[in-house]
């Protein structure tokens, strides 16, 4: 839904006009190098610069961290970040780099860290000067989170850190990592902690960061080792033990469940960039030539299109009924799909889009031929990221039937 | 126009659909339902007319039927949203009455100008009436009608009429000389010859209606306009129908896999069991969602609403026939049964799935429109 302004409060409303001001006169220009889909895929300094840059103006300009208060470096807003996502959208800036530490550890340090830290990390987080990554799975621990073993062995008023993180989007740019550790072997889920962990100034001495390549070949996450890494018990959130209470809370904003909005920009198309939308499938099979005509004459391939405009267009209203009481019987029916859904819309786009582009989606990014310069494999590729990440979609059915539904838990 | 973001489904809409609830919950729980339609099980028995004339009686009275007549005919002309509320319980309910169809009639006499007044007021009035168009062949497109008018008389058959013999009226569309025209004719009238259909349905009725000479009022001479305009509120209203039975559909087999053991466990920690729910779940909350934009776009974004209707139906017809299929299965060996409730709402389902176009139609026609 283009997020309509006809519904907007007297601050949203001044707040809109405000953004659409500021970003007419301060969009960035292109950037100097080829740009990855997302922020997950970051792979060089100098994409990392031009990102850092943006976000940094747009912190400074007051359109991230709208909603938090001012104590901790936010624009003290009410509801209004949902705003400046739709005018930075619409305005089609670059995508904001530090992605994880706005969707999941800002809201995480806010609900969960001192007064001391939140006022610490956070402005430098908004700003996008730290990066932040998330360590939560490890080889043994994947669907089943619960069963991390990286151990946190206290001495004193100090942590010894050691074990293994994989998966570790944006590692290898990170100050900061939000960290799951184990502090307790005898207990499962009470026997996990949850920390704030400086990664970055301890590499080379208890922390290394190796990358991993992707099904693409791309790099942008990481394995991450712990040896004998210190830390102190201040960068500790809430109490110990309590660590699988606050994972729900990044979980819940990572799978776009939570209270506080995360930022969100990245309307910016350029060759490197394109939108996964099913508007880009009626131009897609428009201009794919298929025998005497085009591959939008072609009756299954426009049933498979409008089928998939219906989805798109469904968990597009999903949203919009969220927020009307009266069409909703229970409060987190739409809200836990968000994340099941999006990732399957992105992964069926993609999907036929290749279908549609027929001999011509076997070239890959760098042949001159390629449809889209080769997007189509590449963003299906990657969708099994979003499939898989931040809980499979296996997971998400079982909290979803578990949850909303009530049905017994399948453990 | 622009939609307003909460669809316009205000305090009045929300009181109509809650009252609804209440109201088909009250008078007519699933058990009163089964003990009402389904008391004979031969499959060769013959048609019969099971309803509550009473409860209908109660529903005119509160005024459920004048809902979609216009204001300036006197009618409530509450926005489409709000009937598609009502309808949505209707659904739930499975309730057998011509209210869907007194509904469809209304919209199409709404689009039809002056002509149609008469008819309003009878609709206001508390009459009943049933759209008369459909060919033999149950085509879906609008000016498939077999019925003739030629010098003040109807000739020919309409097919598929939905609660034919529960109304007072039908509403027939009929080729003419010059085009395709509307008639409002008594269902008693002389050289009407209704023939109840045996259907799979048991919270319907349905039949077959010929036309001999019959004497008709003319309300419009340009049938199309109407029915286009008009149309989208009907593919949506079926649609809600359709979302508000899955709902049911959803919450009594979730019930069911809870509580039924099979391996010293509820059925529903298998997750073969539960994942398919879940995506009954999501299909029937994609549908809910598109039911009330395509709702809200009857009113508020005319040019947008035949697009956001095919979308609104083509979604909950293959919801209708997921979630149908789900909930017998997943009720296994007394979901096979006649004792058991689901298939009423199975019924019900797959005859929805097959009224006023099935989804590869919508979304063919969809496709008209997007790749125009």
């Amino acid at each position: 839904m283009s997020e309509s302004s006809r519904n907007d409060t007297a601050e949203q409303a001044e707040f809109r006009q405000y953004c659409r001001e500021w970003l007419a006169e301060n969009k960035p220009s292109d950037p100097p190098v080829r740009l990855p889909q997302s922020a997950l895929e970051i792979m060089t300094e100098p994409q990392l610069e031009y990102l850092q840059a943006w976000q940094k103006s747009a912190y400074e300009a007051g359109l991230v961290g709208c909603d938090y208060p001012k104590e901790v470096g936010g624009g003290g807003r009410k509801d209004c970040q949902r705003v400046a996502n739709a005018e930075m959208i619409a305005a089609r800036t670059p995508f904001l780099p530090n992605v994880i530490g706005l969707g999941m550890a800002a809201p995480t340090v806010f609900y969960h860290a001192r007064d001391e830290l939140k006022q610490r990390l956070l402005p430098r987080l908004f700003s996008g000067e730290d990066i932040w990554c998330q360590g939560f799975s490890e080889p043994g621990a994947g669907s089943d989170l619960a069963s991390v073993q990286t151990f946190a062995e206290r001495k004193g008023d100090k942590w010894l850190i050691n074990g293994h993180k994989v998966w570790t989007s944006l590692a290898h740019f990170a100050e900061w990592m939000i960290i799951l550790l184990r502090t307790d072997k005898s207990h499962k889920y009470d026997g996990l902690s949850y920390f704030v962990v400086p990664i970055r100034s301890a590499l080379g001495k208890g922390v290394t960061v190796r990358p991993l390549i992707k099904i693409t070949g791309e790099t942008g996450f990481n394995e991450v080792i712990f040896e004998d890494l210190e830390v102190d018990d201040s960068y500790r959130l809430d109490e110990l033990g309590k660590g699988w209470q606050v994972a729900m809370t990044t979980l819940l904003h990572e799978r776009g469940a939570g209270e506080l909005q995360s930022p969100r920009s990245g309307g910016m198309r350029s060759k490197s960039s394109h939108q996964i939308s099913t508007s880009t499938l009626i131009d897609l099979a428009r201009n794919t030539r298929r025998g005497e005509g085009v591959a939008a004459d072609d009756p299954l391939l426009r049933d498979k299109i409008m089928e998939q405009m219906i989805y798109e267009k469904g968990f597009e209203q999903n949203q919009r009924r969220n927020r009307v009481q009266a069409l909703t019987d229970h409060p987190m029916r739409l809200a836990l799909q968000n994340k099941l859904l999006a990732s399957e819309n992105a992964q069926q786009i993609s999907e036929l889009a290749m279908e549609i582009a027929g001999a011509g989606s076997s070239l890959y990014l760098s042949d001159e031929n390629a449809p889209a310069g080769g997007q189509w494999p590449l963003s299906y590729m990657n969708s099994f990221g979003m499939t898989i990440a931040a809980g499979t979609s296996e997971v998400q059915r079982n909290i979803l039937g578990e949850r909303v539904l009530g049905m017994p838990k399948s453990k | 126009m622009k939609q307003p973001n909460d669809f316009s489904f205000g305090e009045e809409a929300s009181l109509l659909k809650d009252s609804a609830r209440k109201f088909f919950a009250e008078h007519l729980p699933v058990e009163s339902l089964h003990r009402l339609v389904a008391a004979d099980h031969n499959p060769d028995r013959a048609p019969e007319v099971l309803w509550r004339a009473d409860l209908w009686q109660q529903m005119v009275e509160l005024g459920w039927t004048m809902l979609a007549v216009p204001e300036r005919s006197g009618g409530l002309g509450m926005p489409l949203v709000a009937v598609a509320g009502l309808v949505e319980e209707l659904g739930r309910a499975a309730f057998p009455c011509p209210l869907l169809g007194t509904l469809n009639v209304s919209y199409i006499l709404a689009a039809a100008g002056e002509g149609a007044d008469a008819a309003l007021q009878e609709i206001i009035a508390g009459k009943a009436a049933a759209l008369a168009m459909t060919n033999r062949h149950g085509d879906w497109e609008l000016e498939h009608t077999e019925l003739r008018y030629k010098a003040g008389k109807l000739n020919g058959s309409a097919w598929f009429v939905q609660d034919a013999a529960k109304v007072d009226y039908l509403l027939a569309v009929a080729q003419t000389d010059s085009g395709y025209g509307l008639y409002w004719v008594a269902a008693d009238s002389e050289g009407v010859t209704l023939t109840q259909d045996a259907i799979v349905d048991l919270t319907r009725d349905q039949a077959h209606i010929s036309f001999d000479n019959v004497a008709a009022q003319e309300i419009s001479g340009k049938a199309l306009s109407a029915l286009t305009q008009a149309f989208p509120a009907i593919w949506t209203l079926l649609a809600a129908d359709i979302v508000g039975a899955a709902e049911w559909q959803l919450q009594t087999t979730v019930e069911y896999v809870s509580t039924r053991q099979q391996f010293d466990r509820p059925l529903g920690f298998f997750q073969a069991v539960k994942h398919p729910l879940v995506n009954v779940m999501l299909k029937t909350d994609q549908a809910k969602s598109l039911v009330y934009n395509a709702a809200c776009a009857y009113d508020c974004e005319p040019a947008a609403a035949a697009k956001y209707a095919h979308m609104a139906l083509a979604s909950a017809s293959d919801l209708a026939g997921f979630a149908s299929s789900r909930s017998v299965q997943y009720h296994g060996g007394i979901g096979f049964t006649w004792e058991c409730f689901v298939h009423l709402y199975f019924k019900r389902q797959k005859h929805s799935q097959a009224l006023w176009g099935d989804a590869s139609w919508h979304r063919a026609r969809m496709a008209e429109i997007v790749f125009a």
